[in-house]
């Protein structure tokens, strides 16, 4: 069934639609420093885009920062809330559980699915953008090509360099974890995928609205969007892994105890449609 | 084949399916009638492991549903309601997509198989068109296919004939007796008591919610104790039959006698001719709506 799930994921044409486009971005973004030379100055703009003029091996990282706030998540939403509520709108859901898939084995290869497309956008976006931010910033004449200066002023080698993008990716498809969860237990629980994509979109809206709150400093620390910016921590040096692993943490447990939700409403509900 | 007692179902405070206790016997062709609203489609889905019964116990293929669904589904082929297909895909890609996804059907033989199905509902030559350019009759017919794949020993369709022509129509069901010739079991149901008519042999009935009838066809269509004589001499016949005519219509007498056979040799006897002389039977059009009453979907203040 999971084979059949990810066949059907690679020939929706919508999957390379929506990975086409978040690479586009970061790539007009690149074109556009690359054009100008004008960088943001350091502590504004998405983070980090000002080192990437010296050093184009940053890009990848920037560029995840770039979608991450919001194309990303509005990505993952809107595949994760399809998973069920677009079969269930299709109608074909019926006819896969009378075939019969087990529900508890098509929601899983729902999520593999999910995560699958997690990973390849995730990775299609470092790749083209480390492509693009290597032909467009050469570094400047006279400073080692392979050395690059991280965030703390220190220099990074490029095996250092190669490691902690991964990392990053990493961190990132871990974040969208959380947004995936949520979007695929709404996904259960209604038979419209814009209904269940915008539910999810708009939880991290208002995650996003009180973790700059003063007044709900209380929560922030439990809040699925607080930790996403922490992947910067990952270019200090040495890396700062507090944040880092709370982040990890609670999107882990978003994941868990939303999956098993959805887990418990799908194999209960009853299939109307 | 399927076999439920007390079956109900309650949304809410809406009671769709009540104390349901349907009989379905291996080879039977079996009409699930009812007026659209009188819970046909929630039974079904019932019966599928799509819907959850509020009470009452439901057997599949010999095992009980929803809990061995897995193992009493793999022998059973479906069309609920509408077709489906993932309209962005090719018939041929559908059929594999959905034979892949379940047990039942060896890798190997898969490709025989979709084409076997395909050219069984007169879809073989289709191509590779995405469904979404479909007519609505070719949907169907790839509902259909779908359903046949694997052939199952129990095919349970819903309103099978949805959208299909006449021709299409008698397509559909000499394929659904052939099927039914071969061992499969046919669980039709439908509002088209026509439908029901020229393909079932075992019948029952919903009436909101209730199964009010469920007997053989022959059964139900049993002799009125009329007699329709069609003859160029009717008024020697009125004469012969003083006061047993009910009703008169040109040449077309209904006669109240028990007997067509001595009905027609008193007749002949006497010296009338005759064209046709046939015992009335009921149609299930009469058996079901003085069962029923009116369409349940009617919203009216009485």
């Amino acid at each position: 069934m999971i084979r059949v799930e990810l066949g059907k994921l690679m020939r929706r044409p919508r999957t390379w639609v929506t990975v086409a486009l978040l690479c586009l971005l970061p790539t007009v973004v690149a074109v556009f420093l690359a054009v100008t030379d004008v960088a943001p100055r350091p502590g504004e703009g998405p983070a980090f885009l000002s080192a990437v003029l010296a050093n184009g091996a940053l890009f990848p990282a920037a560029a995840l920062g770039i979608v991450l706030p919001l194309f990303l998540p509005v990505a993952v939403a809107v595949v994760a809330g399809d998973a069920i509520a677009g079969e269930a709108s299709a109608g074909t859901l019926r006819y896969l559980l009378v075939r019969p898939v087990g529900r508890t084995r098509l929601l899983v290869a729902k999520l593999v699915s999910v995560m699958a497309f997690l990973v390849v956008a995730v990775t299609a976006v470092a790749a083209t953008a480390y492509v693009v931010g290597t032909r467009l910033f050469v570094p400047v004449p006279g400073s080692p090509a392979e050395v690059v200066t991280g965030l703390s002023g220190s220099t990074l080698t490029s095996t250092q360099l190669t490691g902690r993008t991964v990392l990053v990716i990493l961190y990132v498809a871990w974040s969208m974890f959380g947004v995936a969860a949520v979007a695929l237990f709404l996904s259960t629980l209604t038979d419209s995928p814009l209904g269940a994509a915008l539910g999810a979109l708009a939880m991290l809206v208002t995650s996003q609205v009180l973790v700059t709150l003063d007044a709900a400093s209380s929560v922030r620390d439990f809040l699925p969007t607080s930790y996403w910016l922490a992947w910067v921590d990952l270019f200090r040096d040495p890396i700062l892994w507090h944040d880092v692993g709370r982040g990890v943490l609670v999107q882990g447990t978003y994941a868990v105890v939303l999956l098993g939700l959805a887990w418990a409403n799908f194999t209960t509900r009853d299939i109307t449609t | 084949m399927i076999r439920t007692e007390g079956l109900t179902k309650r949304f809410g405070r809406v009671l769709a399916v009540d104390d349901v206790a349907l009989v379905v016997g291996e080879g039977d062709r079996y009409g699930f009638l009812g007026p659209n609203g009188s819970g046909k489609t929630t039974t079904v889905r019932m019966l599928l492991g799509l819907v959850f019964a509020t009470s009452g116990t439901i057997e599949l293929m010999g095992r009980p549903v929803p809990r061995q669904a897995r193992s009493a589904l793999t022998d059973v082929g479906a069309l609920i309601e509408a077709p489906a297909a993932y309209g962005h895909l090719s018939a041929r890609t559908n059929l594999t997509v959905l034979d892949a996804a379940g047990p039942g059907g060896p890798r190997r033989t898969r490709r025989r198989r979709v084409e076997d199905a395909l050219e069984q509902v007169g879809l073989s030559g289709v191509g590779r068109r995405p469904v979404k350019a479909f007519s609505l009759g070719m949907k169907q017919r790839l509902g259909l296919a779908a359903a046949l794949m694997r052939s199952p020993r129990l095919l349970v369709l819903d309103e099978p004939t949805n959208g299909l022509d006449p021709q299409g129509i008698r397509e559909v069901r000499d394929v659904l007796l052939e099927l039914n010739r071969a061992g499969t079991t046919i669980f039709l149901s439908s509002h088209l008591l026509t439908e029901v008519e020229s393909l079932c042999t075992r019948v029952g009935v919903l009436q909101q919610g209730r199964l009010v009838v469920q007997d053989e066809l022959t059964a139900l269509q049993s002799p009125t104790g009329r007699v329709h004589v069609r003859t160029p001499d009717p008024d020697l016949v009125v004469g012969l039959l003083d006061g047993r005519v009910e009703h008169r219509d040109g040449d077309l007498l209904v006669v109240r006698h028990p007997d067509p056979a001595a009905l027609a040799d008193l007749l002949v006897r006497q010296g009338a001719r005759l064209h046709e002389l046939r015992p009335e039977r009921r149609s299930l059009e009469d058996v079901v709506l003085e069962m029923t009453g009116p369409g349940s979907d009617r919203v009216g203040t009485s």
